[in-house]
């Protein structure tokens, strides 16, 4: 039911490498798990709300003031590299 | 000389300043954790944090995924590997304030994605009843720590089953809450709209003395509210005039013969106290897990999109930008994960998105229907907690839809958005079987109270697992 292709798609959109052998397990795999999922294509839902949320709640307003937030150097701590003051990636481009 | 790891959390905090002091208590607890043999813990406390509270200093486990300033928060997973956050989770600064000081973190499933622990980068959690068995999951070690006695109590997050089944499957009571009434401010995020903190606790007592120092809005978390309802304490010795519905479609077909049995029992003491035992239905609930299984994923594979390499955590080496990302996440990311990263990507997917996450929301309310209608007529429903006992370490690890199916119970009440409890009803060729009681939203007190009268009457011991 999901292919190679459909895994290697799905993987790209998500920015995940699977390796070969990953990509013909996870193949098996979401097939399987999907084929179970497809049951509630069985029921009447017509005309039914979607959920999105369980508990009402009104929305959750707030005064728009501004308050400290944490220091620059206490973020960058946990950063993989960091270049003046922000966090240092490889160059899209390369 | 008292036994200190004999008393529950509520008769040490009673106990702290009388008999015996909280560094006293504290250490009694740190050494045990420190010597764990079971992999409940991923890191313990050298020192207690000062505390004066109602809760007397009696030490907390608290969950990988809860962050904690300074202390490694990695929610099982490479990827966050000795990641030590900035901030501490709201309910972990409530409850410390509250006079529980943080004992250690506790090993889990991988971003809270597993029934059994054995998803955690860190290594699988032994059950201490059985130590060739899992501790059920994804608050394995949570858990575990209770049911061993290597902790008074612990904090454990539930999306789908993930304290009542743990707790089911190593012998102890665990809550699941209201959805909002407990703040999910620095939980390490799965799926938001069905994340919820809770206790994992020796007994009901203990359950709704943490619980009620859990809960309250946080203006740092939108989807929070307050409790509507006065805390207490559980105090019920009878359940006269309590009605309570078997579902059919959740306590017949797929459940162990032993855990039926114990289920069945459990029943009659109800009956004895007073109780009417009478089937309802949930027509929906079959499907509660196919729902459970687009939603989840779908929800997961956005909050986990901020895994990047970037700004915190692994990052792969690599000479540009997108293969970076690709290869941190490649290396970062456990099997589970990543099936369920691809699950949610392809359910949200174009040309997908009305047929799964669409119709998984519809699913949705057609669960909350079926709850509010068998509240009409019932105060609560029961079933068992888990399908099975607690199961061999690799029995299910090769077959993802089977450990999916050990949250057939506990995952409609996760989508309704209920409470719901497990508590122990017995045991089964030796082995813990969890009862599951739910009610109606913001019902918790009275629930507790219920499981309170249920589990004087079961008289369930645990103490062979502290041994």
């Amino acid at each position: 039911m999901i292919d190679r292709e459909q895994v290697l798609h799905v993987a790209r959109l998500a920015r995940l490498r699977l390796s070969d052998e990953e990509v013909e397990t996870m193949a098996g795999e979401l097939s399987s798990i999907l084929g179970h999922i497809e049951r509630i294509s069985e029921l009447d839902l017509d005309g039914v709300q979607p959920t999105t949320h369980v508990v009402e709640v009104e929305n959750a307003l707030r005064e728009d003031e501004p308050r400290p937030s944490l220091p620059r150097d206490v973020i960058l701590e946990q950063a993989p590299a960091t270049q003046d003051g922000g966090f240092l990636v490889p160059s899209p481009q390369a | 000389m008292t036994d200190l790891i004999a008393l529950t959390a509520a008769q040490a905090a009673d106990g702290v300043g009388a008999d015996f002091s909280a560094d006293e208590l504290f250490d009694a607890y740190r050494r045990r954790a420190a010597a764990d043999e079971l992999n409940a813990f991923l890191w313990v406390a050298e020192d207690a944090a000062a505390s004066d509270g109602p809760l007397n200093g009696v030490p907390l486990a608290v969950k990988d995924l809860f962050c904690t300033e300074g202390v490694p928060s990695q929610s099982g997973s490479k990827i966050l590997e000795d990641y030590r956050p900035p901030y501490t989770a709201t309910v972990v600064d409530k409850l410390a304030a509250a006079g529980a000081p943080l004992l250690g973190k506790t090993n889990q499933d991988e971003f809270a994605m597993g029934s059994s622990n054995e998803n955690s980068a860190f290594g699988p959690v032994l059950n201490p009843w059985d130590r060739t068995r899992v501790p059920g999951g994804s608050s394995g070690g949570s858990a575990a720590a209770v049911a061993a006695g290597l902790a008074p109590w612990a904090l454990g997050t539930d999306t789908g089953g993930s304290i009542r089944q743990p707790a089911a499957l190593c012998g102890i009571v665990g809550l699941k809450p209201t959805y909002g009434t407990v703040s999910r401010y620095g939980m390490i995020a799965f799926a938001s709209s069905l994340d919820q903190a809770g206790p994992l606790t020796r007994d009901v007592t203990d359950c709704a003395l943490l619980y009620r120092h859990m809960t309250g809005a946080d203006p740092r978390d939108s989807t929070s509210l307050a409790h509507p309802e006065e805390p207490r304490a559980p105090s019920a010795e009878r359940l006269d005039g309590i009605r309570l519905g078997v579902p059919e479609e959740l306590s017949g077909e797929g459940i162990e013969e032993g855990v039926l049995a114990s289920f069945r029992a459990a029943l009659d003491r109800a009956v004895e106290l007073g109780a009417t035992v009478e089937t309802c239905r949930l027509p929906h609930a079959p499907h509660a897990l196919s729902a459970y299984y687009v939603l989840a994923p779908a929800e997961a594979s956005a909050n986990l999109a901020r895994y990047d390499g970037v700004r915190y955590g692994l990052r792969a080496t690599s000479d540009d930008l997108l293969s970076m990302y690709t290869e941190t996440r490649h290396d970062g990311f456990g099997a589970e994960v990543k099936r369920r990263i691809l699950i949610g990507t392809y359910a949200l997917s174009s040309g997908y998105y009305d047929a799964y996450y669409g119709r998984a929301q519809q699913v949705r309310t057609k669960i909350a229907e079926d709850f509010r209608a068998a509240f009409a007529d019932f105060d609560f429903v029961v079933t068992p907690t888990s399908p099975s006992v607690a199961f061999a370490l690799g029995a299910n690890t090769h077959d993802p839809l089977a450990m999916y199916l050990n949250d057939y119970c506990t995952v409609p009440m996760s989508l309704a958005g209920i409470p719901a409890i497990s508590i122990p009803s017995g045991l089964s060729e030796g082995l813990p079987v969890g009862f599951q009681l739910a009610g109606p939203a913001f019902s918790e007190y009275r629930l507790m109270d219920a499981a309170y009268a249920l589990e004087r009457a079961l008289g369930f011991d645990g103490s062979a697992a502290r041994a």
